[in-house]
Order: structure tokens, then sequence, then C-alpha cells
């Protein structure tokens, strides 16, 4: 799967695309090859504030937990609902479909060191690399 | 996200089968220092390979199995008497091709292993022990048969073991093998040719709650990947998957079976573990008799009970549980979804006073108590085919 040219990535494989100070976050296509088959999500409510590099939820496949961590701070605008019944949707989508949850940003340069798609896609290689020496 | 794998430099123990998990895109892990498949994307991964299992057939490498031949032509009866004295089932009453659950037990009676002994000749059993305590098995083994006439052999490395479980498993093998696998009870054997090797043992035994049968080939790549193909051809059909650890953890979870360090242990008895039915007390004497004697008279002071989730929440493996009025009980031992209830489900062992079926209990999820019940087990049985008729019946 590509990653999308307007998403930015992080190094804990969450995604974040900005417009208007407002970032939409979610787990990276990797992440959820990763994991297996989705089985449910953790996410906070609306209105939760987060802090930069803390867990805000999880995300649960059959056989292991994994924490979401905040690539920034700022206050959650919107959470993506209908993964309480389709948590498959961030197998089947994860860049789309499967996002998480809405963040108005505090400080929209906290993300300025994130990594773009081509960047990211070396990370991953990399890492592959590794796990296969 | 954090890391799901980790990636620490140690030397991974490898089936002859890893070279073909890898080509196939498996997801591996390390299981008990071995280098497994825990699931195959390509095929569907984890979820489809426990629903190939109930619903039709999949195929498990476990070569990572350890396999311990004790056996005599000297004195007679020497390697059954050894076999009596290191495992807690009553090995007296196999017949030749006949197999069954037992367990090897440390003087307390907590487990050494739990183990599949197989009863190969008169004075000849083969004991089918876990990969990850395999060597402390072996030496456990030596050390308590020293006194007995025996050769123990480690055969562990000398076999691929392949496992084909689920309800249309024996139509897939028979197109392999010379053998009427109708004739092959439940927890039986038998030898014959598979794939053109003659005189392999195939077993109706599993650890996935299915009809199934595990096959033991020559350890070397060329016919341990040859074997495989030949399965999967022949499974085609039926629509046959590769199936990785992961399924196999939720298939034996269903059904009650036990894994080592997490149901059972050096630390958990066997009547805690409710392993009674493979206990016989009244036996020859036995290693861990005396102190399940003790433990008997003491009383349980812990049993495992099968859990399902009330409320929205996964138990996982160590999770705390505590009883209704916030007293923390006891701990789960294996908890998952279950892909055949769509249910979370766990294990865990708590006081007899909180094991009776129904009662509400709380797991620690993630610093929430999340409300589940005690439920009987298994969790999921399979529906009793009508057996074959008996020549002669009416």
């Amino acid at each position: 799967m590509a990653y999308p040219a307007n998403l930015r990535y992080t190094k804990e494989h969450e995604w974040v695309n900005v417009e208007g100070g407002i970032a939409t976050i979610g787990i990276t296509d990797y992440a959820q090859s990763e994991l297996g088959d989705v089985v449910f999500v953790e996410l906070p409510k609306v209105g939760a504030k987060l802090e930069t590099g803390k867990s805000f939820g999880n995300v649960e496949s059959v056989k292991a937990v994994s924490e979401i961590y905040a690539p920034a701070a700022g206050e959650v605008t919107a959470v993506n609902t209908e993964l309480a019944n389709k948590p498959e949707l961030l197998n089947s989508d994860p860049h789309g479909a499967g996002w998480l949850i809405k963040v108005k940003l505090a400080n929209a340069a906290e993300l300025s060191g994130l990594m773009d798609g081509p960047a990211y896609e070396a990370y991953i290689a990399e890492k592959g690399k590794e796990a296969s020496a | 996200m954090d890391s799901v794998t980790s990636s620490a430099k140690i030397e991974l123990r490898k089936t002859p089968l890893n070279a073909l998990h890898r080509k196939l895109g498996a997801k591996m892990v390390n299981f008990g220092g071995w280098d497994m498949p825990v699931e195959y994307p390509s095929s569907g991964g984890l979820m489809a390979e426990h629903k190939a299992v109930r619903g039709g057939v999949g195929v498990f490498d476990v070569s990572h199995m350890g396999d311990i031949r004790i056996h005599t032509d000297k004195t007679p009866g020497g390697a059954l008497a050894a076999v009596q004295h290191i495992s807690m089932n009553d090995t007296s009453k196999l017949v030749i091709g006949q197999a069954h659950y037992s367990a090897m037990l440390y003087p307390q009676g907590t487990f050494v292993d739990d183990v599949i002994v197989h009863r190969l000749g008169e004075d000849d059993f083969l004991l089918v022990i876990n990969a990850g305590t395999r060597e402390k098995d072996i030496q456990w083994v030596r050390q308590n048969t020293a006194n007995h006439d025996c050769v123990v052999e480690d055969l562990s490395d000398a076999y691929t073991q392949l496992a084909i479980q689920g309800p249309r498993a024996a139509e897939v093998l028979q197109k392999l093998t010379d053998v009427d696998l109708s004739t092959i009870k439940n927890y039986w054997f038998s030898h014959g040719t598979v794939c053109g090797l003659p005189n392999r043992l195939i077993a109706r035994t599993g650890y996935t709650g299915e009809d199934g049968f595990e096959i033991y080939v020559p350890g070397d790549t060329a016919t341990s990947e040859a074997v495989w193909n030949a399965m999967i051809e022949a499974g085609r059909e039926f629509g046959i998957i590769p199936c990785g650890l992961g399924a196999r953890n939720t298939l034996r979870l269903e059904s009650r079976m036990c894994l080592y360090e997490h149901e059972i242990s050096d630390s958990i008895n066997v009547w805690e573990a409710g392993l009674d039915r493979y206990c016989k007390m009244e036996k020859t004497d036995f290693v861990g008799r005396t102190g399940l004697a003790r433990a008997s008279s003491a009383g349980l002071k812990r049993t495992l009970v099968g859990l399902e989730m009330v409320e929205r929440g996964i138990a996982r493996d160590s999770y705390r549980v505590f009883d209704s009025a916030g007293e923390e009980i006891g701990v789960v031992t294996s908890g998952s979804p279950s892909p055949t209830l769509s249910k979370n489900i766990a294990l865990a062992y708590v006081p007899p006073v909180h094991a009776a079926v129904g009662t509400f209990l709380y797991v620690e999820v993630r610093s929430q108590r999340i409300k589940a019940q005690v439920v009987a087990t298994p969790f999921y049985k399979r529906a009793k085919k009508t057996a074959p008729q008996a020549v002669g019946t009416t």
C-alpha cells in the first residue's frame, strides 16, 4: 500500500493529517499488518486533552494489545465512532475510513519533525531488514 | 503504536520448514527460543486460520515439539516402569498403538511439563513434550529414570512434525497414505506410508479441540517441504491453509487445553489445574504423588475457571482478577477473543469460593475493572459425529 503524500508519519507508526489546525490521527498500514485482525479499539472522549508522546488509546488484535501515542498535544474534537462496531476498518482502510481521532493542536510546530511518505517507507524497509537479519 | 515484535539479537532455532514459512510470507515470532510462524497473512491471517480448522482443515508445523523415546529390550517391563515412575497417568493401561495425555511432576505435584505418551511397543514409549521445556524435560527424564533399566533417547531433532487439523483432516490425509484412517480412533496411532515414505507414525491427536492427525516425517528440509506441499495440494479441494501459532493458541484456549507457563507451571499443581482425570493416584508410585496427596488433604486454594467477558474488554494473560467487593482474588492465565464464539474469553485462577458457574468477577484491563462471568469449560466442544457403524451392528 502506498503511504499518501499529504500525511506525516511517526516512528511509532501513527499517521497525522493536518488541515486548518486540526490533526486527524490514525495508525499506518504497516502497523495494522503487524497487528493482524483488529478486534477492539479504545479511544478517548471528545474534549479529552492529549499530551505529546503519551498514550491516548489502544488497538487490540486477537493476539496483542498496542498503545497509540499522541504525536502532539491538543484537545480531541472528534472520535471515529464507527470503529466500535467495525474495528476491521483499521485493517481494510487504515489511512482512510480507519482514522481514529481528530485533535485541535496546541502547537502545530510540534509535528515538524515527522517523516513524509518516502522517509517513512525507508524507515519501515530498514525495520524489515533488521527483523529478517 | 509501540513495536509488536522484539528485535533482540539471539540465535533462534529453526524447524526444517523455516525457509518455506518465510517464503509464504508468514509473520515470524520467537516462541520459546524458536523462530516460528504466528500467522500467514497471505492466506488470511489468524482469524481465517482458526475458522479453517473449525470448519474445514488447516496444517501446522509443530516440529518445535520435542520427542523422547524410552525403551528397553533387556529387562522386560523396564521402560514401562520408568514411564510409570515419571508420569502421572497409568501407562500400564495403554495398549500398543494407543496414546494418552499425562504430565511429569516435581515432588510437590507441580508441573515439569505436560506430555502425550504413545505406546509404540510392549516396552517402547514415545513422549511428546513442549518446545520451550525440551532441555529441562530431557535432563529431568534422564535423572529420574537413572535407576531404571531403560534407554532414553532424545529424538527431538529427528522429525518434522505436522498437525493436520479440522473436520476434513481425515479426507486430506487419506489421499496421501495407505493406512485406513477410519480405523484409527481418537488418541490412537498407526504406522504406514505417507507421501511414499514408509513406516511413518500417524496419530489421531492434536491441540485444537477438532478432529485431526499428527504425523512424523524425516527431519530434512527436502522431505519436509515435499510432505508439506503434498498436504497443501491434497487439501486444496477442502480449502486447506497453513496455520500458525496464533490460531493454535486460540483453538486450544476455546477447548480449554493447558499451555505450559500459563495454566500449568512449576508452581501450579494437578488439582488446581483441574487435570485430576489424567492423574492416577492409585497406580504404582510416581514422582509427585506424595506431594499431591499432601496438597489434597491441605485443600484447594485456587482453581482454574473459564471466564466470559460481560462488558467490553479483552482479558489477557496475567491481568488481575477481582471479586465484586473489590478484593484481588486471582489472575488470568490465558485470554483472547474467541473467533468461534465471537466473545472474549479467558482462563483464570481464583479461590474455589469464587469458581461457581454464573459468579460475576472483574478483570482489570488497563486500570479499569471489566465485568466477567464464570462459565463452564470447554468454551467450545465439537459436535460428536455419528460414529461409523461397526460391521455386524444393525
